[in-house]
């Protein structure tokens, strides 16, 4: 029996539930909203697992599940690449959307949109679902858009609210550039390859990877363009320097989708992107320079910027770019699969710090500034315990999930001959003391301390009244984060193993054998437990506890011995002033440029000479050859005998001469 | 001067030409153009026989036929068409005829 | 050297180009189609000149006796104001001359014997007569030419009496577009009638 048609439910599932929930939500009762797509999900999600489980035995599917369109002679297909990439993919995707989807209850309890905000969730996964498990550039570009869309959609949820509908522009315009790249990318791969399946495009790698090509004079590796190409599209989706300015912004849409898109899923998009044409990007020094290089300085800088943020969810959006940095970095000294395991663990800690958040953000009545909050580890246990542990996971402590993927990363890095590899390391390094400093700052300013609520003097249209206190959240809540603490905790623990030593991910990825970051790392493996041991003679540990007691000493007992220059502040404010780069000289460039085209080529040009031109020229034209129709036959008549003339006319005078 | 082809064809190309001029000259009378254009159409039958002749090929008699056929019909239509317009005009005047251009 | 059947040629084409130039120039109608019948005739003369001796009669069958003679109804039947018809009749005859003039020149120079040699006689089988080999052609080769011609004929001959027909109806025939948009209220009418007692 084929796997067909149980893998077409899996992207199939979430789209009925999408449909269904979007076209009648409104008009059916609300239990009817959740559960509907919570039970297509899960349905979902165990299909996932049985094909992870399937494929973690070596057999790779990859059908065609119908013909798309033919185009001369390409032939556009639909159809399922599952091996284990993205099998893995599917089931982190399946399982935190599940989880999103019962936060959700909770969460948009009173929302006028909730049977709209289920459905978009619901349309995400099957848009995620079709990315990851494409066996071709084209889907894969289709599952990219969508998800953009409905990040678009999503973001946007509250389309009343000003600044929401700035942030979802914002991050759609700022997409549309890294899409740009992409779809000149697969463009390059379709006329070069003549075919956009990854296996018959990786099958031709070999005979193409010498050729080059010319670009204004200059010739450029062909592996090397597609290639950047192709990372630029990445660059938008997971939000790399210096097309990154969207993801703090996105913070505007609920925090259920700043969880499962803006964290968890969506853009890791594009980490999964390099990973997947790992033999591509592996034919080019320059394009792993290149990668490298985008991502120390997203890990470093954007890191940097999350110690300064106030709005809880702003922190932990800056510390989610920082760690798609790390990944970006595996990427560049080709570890791709220890980039996919800080996915894969990621995107459990993650999502569960920004359900923690969210449902911080509900127990203090919809206040997101963590100068107004403290102690509430006395309100909300749950959420303290979970967010512990996720702060925990995200700061790399041994044993917790996202040091062994954080720490395999650095010792990557570490062994990379890849030029600008030592800077990559500097940043990984620094990397793990900012991370501590910010998330045990968060962490301390948040949940220890004053109650922050009972003082404030600001008259807020929402958050507490100072007599109020917070309360923990429901169990739909609360659910969700105990079940996201589990992995976040421990699946790092027991998957570094196979992940490491057996060819689990790494006979769908190709690394040449010029690159050996990851085998250094595969040699001087030494179990999970030995890792977490030996890590204590590391810098990476110590430098971490270190953030923790910088974050102490400075958030909690408020030692305030650093006073930092104004022109530090103002850089920090401006976040670097990439968005006074973008407001001030690209986006009135941009416009200018936009309204030259218009004002001339469009409407003076097109328009006006092109379009207008041609009917005004026949117009003009028709005035004087109206003159010649007269209607009377016998100017007709003479009109064929003077041609008639002319051409014996012409005949003599030829014959004559 | 002993006659040739040329003198046939000369000959058809005088009709021809008389026939032109008769269009311009009754440009007003519509039975004047048809009586014309039959007159151009016999100048071509000439042509035709005199090439048949001198090539010896049938073919030339045989369009003459289908010519003159088709000459036939226009005619009958032509002088029906005719006897419409005198019947909604009153006229047979070129000039008159000129309700579709306003 | 001359031969008689030149001087038959010279003959029947100056009658030729006079009766056209007849037709043309003549006052009445009635006269241009007196003329046009005329010029058909010694036109058949020069068709016999060239072996078509079918051609020449059916010219003059065809023509003459039917399509001249409905010329000549026509033109009779109808009260056609000839003054209006012929003023402005001289206006054009100068440009029109000249256009004619330059158009006879270049004929002249294209078919004089500068451009046609002298060229050789063929003469078809004698031994069968032009109307025969006319119809041997006309009856394998060009049979569907001929009977699309006689298509022609017949849509020409349906044409002119559907054109020509007047409004007035002197049939019982019901015109399929009266039948299709009839209603039924158009035929039956139904009556509200007491029963009557037995």
């Amino acid at each position: 029996m084929t796997l067909l048609p149980l893998y077409t439910l899996i992207p199939t599932l979430p789209l009925l539930a999408s449909v269904i929930t979007g076209l009648f939500g409104s008009k059916l009762p609300k239990t009817f909203s959740h559960l509907l797509p919570i039970l297509f999900v899960f349905a979902s999600f165990i299909i996932s697992l049985y094909a992870l489980y399937i494929s973690s035995h070596g057999y790779i599917f990859n059908e065609t599940l119908f013909r798309w369109l033919t185009v001369g002679q390409y032939d556009l297909k639909i159809g399922f690449l599952i091996d284990n990439l993205s099998a893995l993919m599917m089931v982190v995707v399946t399982f935190v959307s599940l989880m999103v989807h019962v936060y959700t209850i909770g969460y948009m309890k009173d929302d006028q949109g909730y049977s709209r905000f289920f459905s978009f969730i619901s349309l995400f996964t099957f848009a995620m679902l079709m990315l990851v498990m494409s066996n071709n550039f084209l889907q894969l570009f289709f599952g990219w858009e969508a998800v953009g869309l409905v990040s678009y959609l999503l973001i946007g949820f509250w389309y009343q609210k000003p600044t929401a509908i700035h942030a979802n522009m914002k991050a759609f315009l700022v997409n549309r550039i890294g899409d740009f790249g992409f779809l000149l990318g697969i463009s390059l791969i379709l006329f070069w390859f003549g075919s956009l399946d990854y296996i018959d495009v990786f099958n031709r790698l070999e005979a193409l990877s010498e050729q080059n090509i010319q670009i204004m004079g200059s010739s450029i590796s062909l592996m090397t363009l597609i290639a950047i190409l192709l990372f630029i599209g990445a660059m938008g989706k997971s939000a790399q320097v210096p097309l990154h300015v969207w993801l703090p912004d996105s913070m505007e849409g609920p925090t259920p989708i700043s969880a499962l898109i803006h964290a968890a899923t969506m853009v890791t998009a594009g980490i999964f992107l390099i990973a997947r044409v790992s033999p591509i990007v592996e034919f080019s020094e320059t394009a792993l320079c290149f990668i490298l290089i985008i991502g120390s300085i997203t890990a470093l800088f954007m890191g940097l910027l999350g110690i300064f943020q106030s709005d809880i969810k702003r922190v932990i959006a800056y510390s989610t770019l920082s760690q798609l940095g790390y990944m970006t970095i595996a990427l560049g000294v080709s570890s791709y699969s220890l980039a996919i395991f800080h996915l894969f663990t990621h995107a459990f800690f993650k999502a569960l710090l920004f359900l923690g958040a969210g449902s911080v953000i509900i127990g203090m009545h919809h206040e997101q500034n963590i100068f107004s909050m403290g102690n509430l580890k006395k309100y909300m246990p749950i959420t303290w315990i979970t967010f512990l542990l996720a702060t925990l996971a995200l700061v790399g402590m041994p044993f917790f999930s996202g040091f062994y993927s954080k720490e395999s990363i650095i010792e990557a890095v570490k062994h990379s001959e890849l030029m600008g590899s030592s800077f990559a390391y500097f940043a990984a390094v620094i990397g793990v003391f900012i991370t501590s400093l910010y998330s045990f700052r968060l962490y301390l300013i948040v949940f220890h301390g004053n109650e922050n609520w009972r003082t404030s003097k600001s008259k807020h249209h929402h958050g507490l009244d100072s007599s109020e206190s917070p309360h923990e959240s429901d169990w739909v809540v609360t659910l969700p984060l105990i079940i996201l603490a589990i992995p976040s905790v421990i699946i790092g623990f027991f998957t570094i193993t196979p992940i490491l030593t057996t060819d689990f991910l790494s006979n769908t990825l190709m690394i040449k054998e010029t690159h050996r970051a990851l085998a250094h790392v595969v040699e001087h493996f030494d179990g999970p437990f030995g890792m977490a041991l030996h890590s204590v003679l590391t810098l990476p540990f110590w430098l971490m506890i270190f953030g923790f007691v910088t974050a102490y000493y400075i958030y909690y007992k408020k030692y305030n011995w650093i006073k930092l220059p104004r022109i530090v502040n103002k850089i920090i404010d401006e976040k670097y002033g990439f968005d006074r780069l973008n407001e001030s000289i690209i986006a009135p460039l941009t416009l200018k440029l936009g309204s030259f085209l218009w004002n001339f080529v469009d409407m003076k040009f097109i328009d006006n000479v092109l379009v207008n031109g041609v009917a005004r020229l026949i117009n003009s034209f028709s005035l004087v050859t109206k003159k010649i129709q007269t209607g009377y036959v016998s100017h007709y008549a003479f009109g064929m005998a003077i041609a008639l003339i002319a051409f014996i006319s012409y005949f003599i005078i030829g014959w004559l001469l | 001067m002993p006659v040739t082809l040329s003198h046939y064809l000369f000959l058809a190309g005088i009709l021809f030409a008389i026939s032109i001029l008769g269009i311009f000259l009754n440009r007003k009378n519509i039975i004047l153009i048809l009586m014309a254009i039959e007159l151009m159409l016999l100048a071509v039958n000439i042509n035709f026989i005199a090439f048949s002749y001198y090539l010896g090929d049938l073919a030339g008699q045989i369009f003459v036929f289908f010519i003159l056929t088709v000459a036939a019909a226009e005619s009958a239509i032509g002088l029906a068409i005719i006897i419409l317009i005198f019947r909604n005009y009153k006229s047979i005047n070129v000039a008159d005829l000129n309700r579709l251009k306003q | 050297m001359m031969q008689f059947s030149d001087y038959i040629f010279y003959f029947f084409s100056s009658i030729l180009i006079l009766a056209s130039l007849k037709v043309i120039t003549a006052n009445n109608p009635v006269y241009s189609a007196l003329s046009l019948v005329l010029a058909f005739f010694s036109a058949a003369g020069i068709w016999l000149l060239l072996h078509a001796e079918f051609l020449a009669i059916a010219l003059v069958l065809v023509y003459v006796g039917a399509v001249m003679v409905l010329f000549l109804f026509v033109v009779m039947m109808l009260d056609i104001n000839l003054e209006s018809l012929k003023r402005g009749f001289w206006s054009y005859f100068p440009f029109a001359i000249l256009i004619a003039g330059v158009f006879i020149v270049e004929i002249y120079l294209v078919v004089s014997d500068k451009f046609f040699l002298e060229s050789q006689i063929e003469t078809f089988g004698t031994s069968k007569s032009n109307t025969h080999s006319i119809g041997n052609i006309l009856y394998t080769d060009y049979l569907l030419p001929f009977q699309i011609s006689a298509v022609i004929l017949l849509v020409a001959i349906i044409s002119a009496i559907a054109l020509t027909m007047s409004g007035h109806k002197s049939h019982k025939a019901i015109d399929p577009k009266d039948q299709i948009k009839v209603k039924r209220n158009d035929r039956i009418r139904i009556v509200k009638m007491k029963s009557e007692k037995r």
